[in-house]
């Protein structure tokens, strides 16, 4: 990735545990990261890897235990004044995993959607409200009488398309997409993710797109980084990263993606990860930038292990 | 292929469903043969009938659902006849099993597994005591369970969601069942947890010399499992062939949208083809071809007469027109031609 870009948002040694004493449980440990304007960041892992969690604590659902977070240079995490909080909830929008789940079923689409607008304590005129909330529906591909209807009048898509203006009513300039297709029929991803890439293009939105889904991942992202455990393993720009996978684990994973080619499909080897291959005991591992934007959790043996990993 | 033997053969199956008044015609005249010892995949959307399908093999379609023509054959009985629960325990669980999607509402949380495991074994083996308890314990074993011994007097609660459905599969074959379905089996477990449950179900066919049959939307799952593949749209199977002729050579214009709009076969930075629309209401009754009206390149017949089937191989047939020889020569889009010609590129 060239170096002129602007970082949009940067994470540095964030921790976030939940419960305290005995019950304390590290679900994000000490991760660092840079997304920068214009791309789409790819969070991959697996259930409880604290993918989710590090989205919600960007959108500041979560607090940190320890470590910042920056968004356009300023810090958003910990005590931050109510102005900046604002700003923040504004420009920082989330699109959920299930909208089924995720709309509220006993009220209208006009409602759902302008939800934002009238909870950020901006006095709009009605009229105005009702501009920006057909402009946003027209954007995602509905029509503007649909705003009178309630959610179960909408097929999986729609309902995913009335999500996506819901977050675009605030001319964000960061999306969080949290799985925002695993819940979609086949036939219906493909038309949400051709509306996100349409978005981006015409908007210079940045995502962070969270999944478990490398397939996906790798149709629409620029950089992808690996999360397991709370602990970040791997990053790098997607191509980089789909042709030489240096952690374990990355290469468990990638092994394990469905291809829909029944000829590679039926020959292929699984790498099975075991975490306990890796000894910590003396020989701290730390996150070591290995190649040009290329960044890896291990040891200084195992980095040396990559580094010759990289030359073959 | 050669000559197989059929072990449930199904004949010009119809089932409704009666809702608020209205009929929903979920299954339209689908006719199956399923040969002893192979792996079919139905692969369709959801609404497709895929589910309602299967579950009409063990008498689970819901209480406003019933077969309104049409049979089942297996081992010369035709099922659909079955009126009385004691029937259908003659082959559910015992002949027929099945593997649920979610192995959190398909366990009993209140009984330890191996109490679950025996349940089975009791009713379907007529094994008791200590006779039952050995075969729930090597049952265990065969579904790759460590530690037998300790894990059976464990809760579900205590399993994490890959070992769930591990034991949700021994239940599944402590039957010795002849034919397993699965019914989206791995879609809500991770990708690397996936890939080694299907290995398991695989195993487990070879060993019991199983037939299985997989539900599912993913593809990428359906070409790692399936000998053969039958696609489902709008209640009825649109195209069956074995797996490679389904994916290199698919002749339904569904079957072709459905490849193209994978992420794995676009290019990036193009958009990905995507299906306008949605199904067709199956309250309504359907005309000519049920994909028709979401097809930018339907014939005009496609709107009026429903296609037959035409035989592309012996193993291979599709419902559409485009195999009429009167028909237009329309090529498959871009993706599904490659597919064909160079598979899916650049994958570690």
């Amino acid at each position: 990735m060239p170096d002129n870009r602007e970082v949009l948002l940067s994470v540095k040694n964030m921790s976030v545990c939940f419960g305290k004493g005995k019950h304390l449980f590290k679900a994000v440990d000490n991760v660092s990261f840079d997304i920068y304007e214009g791309e789409t960041f790819g969070l991959v892992g697996e259930s409880g890897s604290g993918k989710t969690t590090i989205g919600r604590t960007i959108i500041r659902i979560n607090p940190t235990t320890s470590g910042e977070i920056f968004f356009k240079g300023e810090k958003i995490n910990g005590k931050i004044s109510r102005e900046l909080d604002r700003r923040v909830t504004r420009e920082i929008q989330m699109i959920f995993q299930d909208p089924m789940a995720s709309l509220n079923e006993r009220a209208k689409v006009d409602y759902i959607v302008s939800e934002g607008l009238l909870s950020s304590g901006e006095k709009l005129p009605e009229a105005e409200r009702r501009a920006r909330v057909e402009k946003a529906l027209s954007e995602v591909g509905l029509l503007p009488e649909f705003a009178s209807r309630f959610p179960h009048e909408f097929s999986g898509g729609q309902r995913q398309r009335i999500g996506v203006a819901r977050a675009l009513i605030m001319q964000p300039d960061f999306v969080i997409a949290d799985e925002p297709i695993s819940a979609l029929d086949v036939s219906i991803r493909a038309q949400v993710l051709n509306l996100l890439s349409d978005l981006q293009q015409e908007r210079g939105l940045t995502y962070l797109f969270i999944s478990h889904d490398l397939s996906v991942m790798r149709f629409i992202c620029d950089r992808i980084a690996v999360i397991h455990k709370g602990v970040l393993v791997e990053l790098a720009e997607t191509e980089k990263l789909f042709a030489h996978p240096l952690h374990p684990y990355t290469r468990a994973l990638l092994s394990a993606i469905p291809l829909p080619d029944p000829a590679r499909e039926k020959n292929k080897k699984l790498e099975v990860y075991d975490p306990t291959q890796h000894d910590y005991s003396v020989d701290k591992p730390s996150w070591v930038e290995i190649e040009e934007g290329h960044m890896i959790w291990g040891n200084e043996k195992e980095i040396g292990k990559y580094r010759e990993m990289l030359r073959a | 292929m050669e000559e197989r033997e059929t072990i449930l053969s199904v004949r010009d199956l119809n089932i409704k469903f009666s809702l608020r008044g209205r009929t929903l015609h979920a299954i339209r005249d689908v006719s199956l043969d399923l040969y002893k010892g192979e792996s079919l995949a139905i692969v369709g959307e959801s609404g497709s009938g895929k589910s309602v399908f299967v579950k009409s093999f063990m008498g689970l379609l819901d209480a406003n659902g019933w077969v309104d023509s049409g049979e089942i054959l297996y081992n010369g009985e035709d099922l659909t006849k079955f009126t009385t629960e004691k029937q259908w325990l003659r082959v559910r669980g015992k002949q027929i099993a099945m593997v649920l999607q979610d192995p959190m509402t398909s366990l009993n949380p209140l009984k330890t597994i191996g109490a679950q495991i025996m349940e089975a074994i009791e009713l379907h083996q007529n094994l008791h005591g200590e006779a039952a308890r050995r075969e729930m314990l090597s049952v265990l074993t065969d579904v790759g369970i460590t530690e037998p011994e300790r894990r059976a007097k464990q809760y579900p609660h205590e399993f994490s969601g890959g070992m769930r459905q591990r034991v949700v599969i021994a239940i599944a074959v402590a039957c010795r069942p002849q034919i397993l379905i699965c019914d989206e089996p791995t879609t809500a477990l991770d990708v690397t947890i996936q890939a080694q449950i299907l290995d398991l179900i695989r195993s487990l066919k070879q060993k019991y010399d199983l037939t299985t049959v997989y539900i599912t939307h993913d593809l990428g799952v359906v070409a790692n499992v399936a000998d053969r593949i039958a696609v489902m749209y709008a209640g009825d199977i649109v195209e069956i062939g074995l797996c490679e002729e389904v994916f290199y050579q698919p002749k339904h214009p569904y079957t072709w949208a459905l490849l193209s709009s994978l992420p794995q076969l676009g290019v990036k930075g193009e958009p990905l083809y995507s299906i306008h629309g949605t199904p067709p209401n199956l309250f309504n009754e359907v005309k000519g071809d049920a994909f028709a009206p979401r097809n930018p390149q339907a014939l005009k017949i496609d709107f009026v007469k429903r296609p037959p089937y035409f035989e592309v191989s012996p193993t291979h047939k599709a419902r559409t027109w485009l195999l009429d020889p009167r028909a237009p020569k329309i090529e498959p889009p871009e993706a599904v031609r490659k597919l064909a010609s160079e598979g899916v590129k650049g994958h570690a």
